[in-house]
């Protein structure tokens, strides 16, 4: 009971706030302050969702994939060249560097030249996701290997565990925490980047549909899009800490402090 | 059974050499239980990681059973100051895999610590993480992982150390109980003189700066030993005895 009043009392300021900017803008739209072509109304957006929602669902539907399907690639090599980069040194040194000016060129200059080298296909699209969250998760993962508790490192030690076995035991389990926060920032930038990559070829997807609607001056239908990509992004952080939850049990839960 | 001879250490840092261990020589009989007495900072710890093979010997040798395993790891079961559970395994797995480790099947290893966790009493915590545990029962968690570990020497680093007062003396008697029944070879380093002569066969006075052994004192008591040793005599001359060495 207590519980669910303070939740409902942290919820209750931003709900009120969101109603007040709707409304606002609302009446702004209503009172032709700007142009409607431009902006449209809020309840616009919602009567154009109603409406086309099968045509929407299908877009979401082409986003999603991709977004998933880059998300979880990227996950996969950024936390096997993570863990290999923490196994070898050497390596490590050589390739920070490389990894960190990597990040530094912008997505809309590697989005057309993934697809002048590989077509319009699913391909380039997913590997740009992946070139994408890849480098958080890995650099996450790396610096969760790296940041174990001194004391169970020696006691490990003292008992005379393999590296391997460390590994296992140790810095593994010890990882998880980090990991899940570059994963989490990962989920975000994946959903951006689908978009991005779906507006180099515009057939299906969120992306495209944006595009294109925003091309035939249609506010209602781009607004649609954003409000659903914005969606996606929170239900893919959500399952992601869903996942977290679930794999890390034996963390104290923060309420019962 | 565990011989150090001549054992020398230095820390190089920043140029300065610091001598931590000056030729130590000691030895624990088959289960004796052997505490070393000595200032914080003498130099205690490195000793236990020499003889655990984390830190490289600069001279001398150990020997444990005739065998020579200076420099090599895995010979000794072990309790740190710090209870050091892994916080991801439930207390049974903590326990299991301490004995793992030492190549015991797992499925032996987990049956073992449910059996002995059932014996002392400490059943209902088998599945619990260690973060439910108070600091008392996380080091008697960690006391019994060592006590099971198939390794014939315990080394014990201060192993109440962080404790208050009470829980301290709760854990040395239950201790003592738990060893009497179960007699192994123990090293323990500890700052508490009654504990050394509460728990010990014999203790070991080091100097600090380097660390040497200055005095070696054989503890009479017979066994098992009952809390009314405060009041002894010998006791009290023995605490003496220490005390003036380690205020010197
Ligand atoms: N890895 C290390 N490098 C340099 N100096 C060390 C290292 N480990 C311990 N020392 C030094 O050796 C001395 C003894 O430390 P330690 O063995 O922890 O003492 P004790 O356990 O008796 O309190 C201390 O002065 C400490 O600063
Ligand atoms: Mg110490």
């Amino acid at each position: 009971m207590e519980n669910k009043r303070a939740l409902w009392r942290s919820l209750l300021p931003p709900v009120i706030m969101l109603a007040v900017i709707f409304t606002v803008w609302e009446l702004i739209v209503r009172f032709e302050l700007v142009y409607s072509w431009l902006i449209p109304s809020p309840l616009g957006v919602l009567k154009e969702m109603a409406i086309g929602w099968e045509r929407l669902l299908e877009h979401w539907l082409a986003t999603m994939q991709l977004t998933v399907l880059g998300f979880l690639g990227g996950a996969v090599c950024g936390i096997l060249l993570g863990m290999v980069l923490h196994f070898v040194p050497l390596v490590r040194q050589a390739m920070y560097p490389v990894l960190i000016l990597s990040q530094n060129i912008p997505v809309i200059v590697i989005a057309p030249i993934l697809t002048m080298l590989l077509g319009f296909g699913l391909l380039p699209k997913v590997l740009l996701i992946i070139l994408v969250c890849f480098f958080p998760i890995c650099i996450a993962m790396l610096g969760g290997l790296a940041q174990v508790d001194q004391g169970l490192r020696n006691y490990m030690g003292m008992i005379g565990s393999s590296r391997w076995q460390q590994f296992v035991h140790l810095e593994l389990p010890s990882s998880l925490g980090s990991l899940f926060s570059g994963l989490k920032i990962a989920a975000s930038y994946s959903v951006l980047s689908a978009v991005v990559a779906e507006w180099l070829s515009p057939k299906v997807g969120l992306g495209g549909y944006m595009i294109l609607s925003s091309r035939g001056y249609m506010p209602e239908r781009v607004f649609a899009a954003v409000l659903l990509i914005v969606l996606t992004s929170l239900l893919l952080f959500w399952l992601v800490s869903l996942v977290e939850r679930l794999l890390v049990r034996w963390r104290p839960r923060k309420e019962a402090r | 059974m565990l011989e150090l001879k001549g054992l020398q250490k230095s820390f190089r840092s920043n140029g300065t050499v610091r001598e931590v261990l000056r030729d130590i020589n000691l030895n624990v009989m088959d289960g004796e239980f052997v505490s070393i007495i000595g200032p914080s900072g003498s130099g205690k710890t490195t000793l236990f990681q020499l003889i655990g093979g984390l830190q490289q010997i600069d001279a001398g040798e150990i020997w444990l059973d005739g065998v020579n395993i200076s420099g090599q790891k895995g010979h000794i079961a072990y309790m740190p100051q710090q209870a050091s559970l892994l916080p991801w395994y439930s207390v049974k797995q903590n326990i299991a895999l301490a004995l793992q480790i030492s190549h015991v099947p797992k499925s032996t290893a987990l049956k073992q610590a449910e059996q002995w966790l059932q014996q002392v009493g400490l059943a209902e915590y088998a599945n619990e993480y260690p973060h439910k545990l108070s600091g008392g029962m996380s080091q008697r968690v960690s006391f019994l992982r060592a006590l099971l570990s198939p390794q014939k020497l315990m080394l014990l680093d201060e192993p109440f150390g962080a404790l208050d007062a009470l829980t301290r003396l709760h854990m040395q008697r239950w201790l003592l109980s738990i060893w009497e029944q179960h007699r192994r070879s123990v090293l323990l380093v500890t700052h508490s003189i009654e504990e050394a002569l509460l728990l010990s066969d014999r203790i070991i006075v080091f100097a600090a700066n380097p660390a040497t052994v200055i005095d070696e004192i054989k503890v009479p008591f017979a066994r098992p030993r009952e809390g009314e040793l405060w009041s002894d005599s010998t006791f009290n001359e023995l605490k003496q005895r220490i005390y003036e060495q380690l205020d010197a």
